[in-house]
């Protein structure tokens, strides 16, 4: 059984004018535990729609979502919440660092929503996850201290603090340059096989996407699998010798 | 439990890393509450002052004024007859205070010649049903009655008279007539107008002038009638005017006359200006309020997208809404408890008494009263609630996917 189901997934939105904008149309896609997914797609292709359908953030407008084989739809809010806190981690394309806590702190939030251990060593717990992301010295700083490329590591030690089961990650590197985008998006992916945690990538960077053991196209609100190009084997063979 | 727990170290992070703000959006409840912290317990200083000060005059609530006299000649019972009957009445309805007082006047050998002065002859009793408190030396006590020397507490103006400027000298006067004597000045009160001279003189000394039947040379010119005041709770007032009457009228066979006499209007007044003060105090209080909810609403939409992220940390909207709604109560409370610890300092070290009662002691200066300081508490909390309600309910109504999309 899948981790995560969705099957004939739609998600539409009423516009203020009285039309209907379909942004997913007919999504299906499985994900095993531990497995590496990308879902690439230009801006505006509903990418991040996808993601916060699968992070609980959001509910299609159709179709049948599935998590550990239990429909999501009649979810209740607090149980939801519940859920998308135990179940995810998130690592957001402009970081999303709460704003004047420290490196530690930040880490640390997720677990303030934690029960029992968890919250009570929270701060210990921090520090280890920084540790692991090479940010150990760097625990009492502010994110307006930190360069983009370490505070994207600092929010992926967040989004592993509670040992999630999935990662979704909506455009990691988005905000970086090309040689920081792709030290980051190694250590996710590294840090997340790891934690024996799925990895959702979403991204418009190609070589990005090659890191993933199946690939997506998201292309007016429909998800396809992604056809293999030679550039794009060139990418992941020099990923994979560098 | 950890969910608690869990919500105050949240709320307690955010007013700790939003310092600045807070404690700018605070200002407005700190003034509130120091403001009507202390204008409540100044009110209660100022009402008693405002109570002694009319309690000088016609005595504490309820004071019953008890005069007797022969309807046929007006002349005043026998003395010795009177005392026994009211010691009597004194002692079978377990009245704790009672005063004669007899108005009658002296000749005082004064530096600038003997002068006649009006001299209120009492029962060290009357100090406590008037209260009395001598700015200098103290009050007629029950010693004075057999002292051999009369004691007198006098005005500033008498000793101005007198020509002394304080008691260290420890003052007498020799009080003329056909039987001269040295009177003692035991204390000095604050009273009266401009340089009119105040005299009270107990009732009894041991001396014989004072003796049973012996004219007494400070009275021999003019003796009125004398009152008996007596302090009785004032629910039993009424009760009290009425046995009296019957008893020391049938005890003596005279007419007794008695009447309440002191200012029972005054407790009104003072509800009044209690209430004035209360209505301001809350006033300010809402003005702070209002401050603390403009901050809340302006921040929490700076916040929206902070919100969101916890949100993603699988924060419910109870958490957000506790969040939110205790960071207010949380400030608020700390504002507060803060306001209230400055006012107990100001009250406490106002020179009251000075500024207030015209330097004279208060017999029973109230403390910083309680019930002032948990209001101030309670009422910056509420406020905190109230001003955070609407922020709360923003924040747990925003948007997710909104708040977090870039
Ligand atoms: N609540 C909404 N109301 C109206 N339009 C919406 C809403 N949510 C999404 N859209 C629209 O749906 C489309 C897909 O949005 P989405 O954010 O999923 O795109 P995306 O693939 O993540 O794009 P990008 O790469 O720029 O982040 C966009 O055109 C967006 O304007
Ligand atoms: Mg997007």
């Amino acid at each position: 059984m899948s981790l995560l189901s969705l099957s004939g997934i739609s998600r539409r939105v009423d516009l203020p004018d009285g039309s209907v904008l379909p942004i997913l149309t007919g999504v299906d896609l499985q994900l095993a535990a531990g497995e590496h997914v990308s879902i690439v797609g230009r801006s505006g292709s509903g990418k991040s729609t996808l993601l916060n359908i699968l992070g609980l953030l959001d509910s299609p407008t159709e179709g049948e979502y599935l998590l550990d084989g239990e429909p999501t739809d009649h979810l209740r809010a607090r149980r939801r919440s519940r859920l998308r806190g135990e179940v995810f981690g998130f690592v957001f394309q402009q970081f999303n660092l709460l704003p004047r806590r420290t490196a530690a702190e930040n880490v640390a939030a997720p677990l303030l929503y934690a029960r029992g251990r968890d919250f009570l060593r929270r701060r210990r717990t921090a520090l280890e996850m920084l540790d692991r992301v090479g940010l150990g010295a760097r625990a009492d700083q502010v994110p307006e201290r930190l360069s983009g490329g370490e505070q994207q590591r600092v929010a992926i030690a967040r989004a592993l603090v509670r040992s999630p089961r999935v990662v979704l990650a909506d455009e990691p590197t988005g905000a970086l340059d090309v040689e920081t985008g792709a030290q980051v998006m190694a250590l996710l992916a590294q840090a997340t096989a790891e934690n024996g945690a799925a990895l959702v990538t979403i991204t418009h960077d190609l070589s990005v996407a090659a890191l993933a053991g199946r690939r997506f196209r998201l292309e007016g609100g429909r998800l396809s699998p992604l056809v293999e190009s030679g550039a794009l084997n060139a990418a992941t063979a020099d990923r994979g010798t560098a | 439990m950890i969910a608690v727990l869990g919500a105050l170290s949240e709320a307690w992070d955010e007013v700790r890393v939003h310092k600045s703000r807070v404690v700018l959006s605070l200002v407005g409840v700190f003034l509130a509450v120091f403001a009507m912290t202390s204008v409540t317990a100044l009110g209660l200083i100022v009402a008693q002052v405002q109570q002694e000060g009319a309690e000088r005059g016609s005595g504490r609530p309820a004071t019953v004024a008890v005069n007797a006299y022969d309807p046929m000649t007006g002349m005043p019972p026998d003395a010795a007859e009177w005392d026994a009957a009211v010691a009597e009445l004194v002692d079978r309805h377990g009245i704790t205070t009672a005063a004669t007082i007899s108005y009658g006047e002296g000749l005082f050998r004064l530096p600038g010649g003997t002068q006649r002065l009006q001299t209120m002859r009492v029962s060290p009793a009357y100090g406590e049903l008037h209260r009395k408190e001598p700015v200098e030396g103290r009050w007629l006590r029950e010693g004075d009655r057999t002292s051999l020397s009369p004691a007198l507490v006098v005005n500033e103006a008498f000793l101005e008279l007198l020509g002394v400027p304080d008691l260290s000298s420890r003052p007498t006067v020799v009080l003329g007539g056909p039987t001269p004597v040295r009177a003692t000045i035991v204390g000095v009160i604050r009273e009266g107008y401009g340089s009119e001279p105040i005299v009270y003189r107990a009732d009894r000394s041991g001396g014989p002038w004072d003796a049973p039947g012996a004219v007494d040379p400070a009275t021999a010119m003019y003796a009125g009638p004398s009152t008996l005041e007596l302090w009785v709770p004032p629910d039993q007032a009424e009760q009290v005017m009425e046995v009296v009457a019957r008893d020391l009228g049938a005890a003596l066979d005279v007419q007794v006359d008695t009447y309440r006499q002191d200012a029972s209007g005054l407790e009104e007044t003072l509800a009044m200006l209690r209430l004035a003060i209360r209505c301001a105090g809350i006033v300010v209080l809402v003005l702070g309020g209002l401050g603390v909810l403009n901050i809340g609403l302006v921040t929490v939409r700076q916040r929206i997208r902070e919100i969101g992220v916890r949100r993603s940390f699988g924060a419910t909207s109870g958490r957000i809404f506790s969040a939110v709604m205790l960071e207010s109560v949380c400030a608020t409370a700390l504002a507060g408890v803060a306001a209230v610890g400055c006012s107990i300092v100001l009250v406490r070290n106002l020179p009251l008494e000075q500024l207030l009662n015209d330097g004279i002691p208060l017999a029973d200066t109230p403390g910083f009263p309680v019930a002032a300081a948990v209001e101030g508490l309670v009422a910056a909390t509420a406020v905190g609630a109230l001003a955070g309600l609407l922020p709360a309910l923003i924040a747990v109504r925003a948007k997710v996917i909104d708040a977090i999309r870039f």
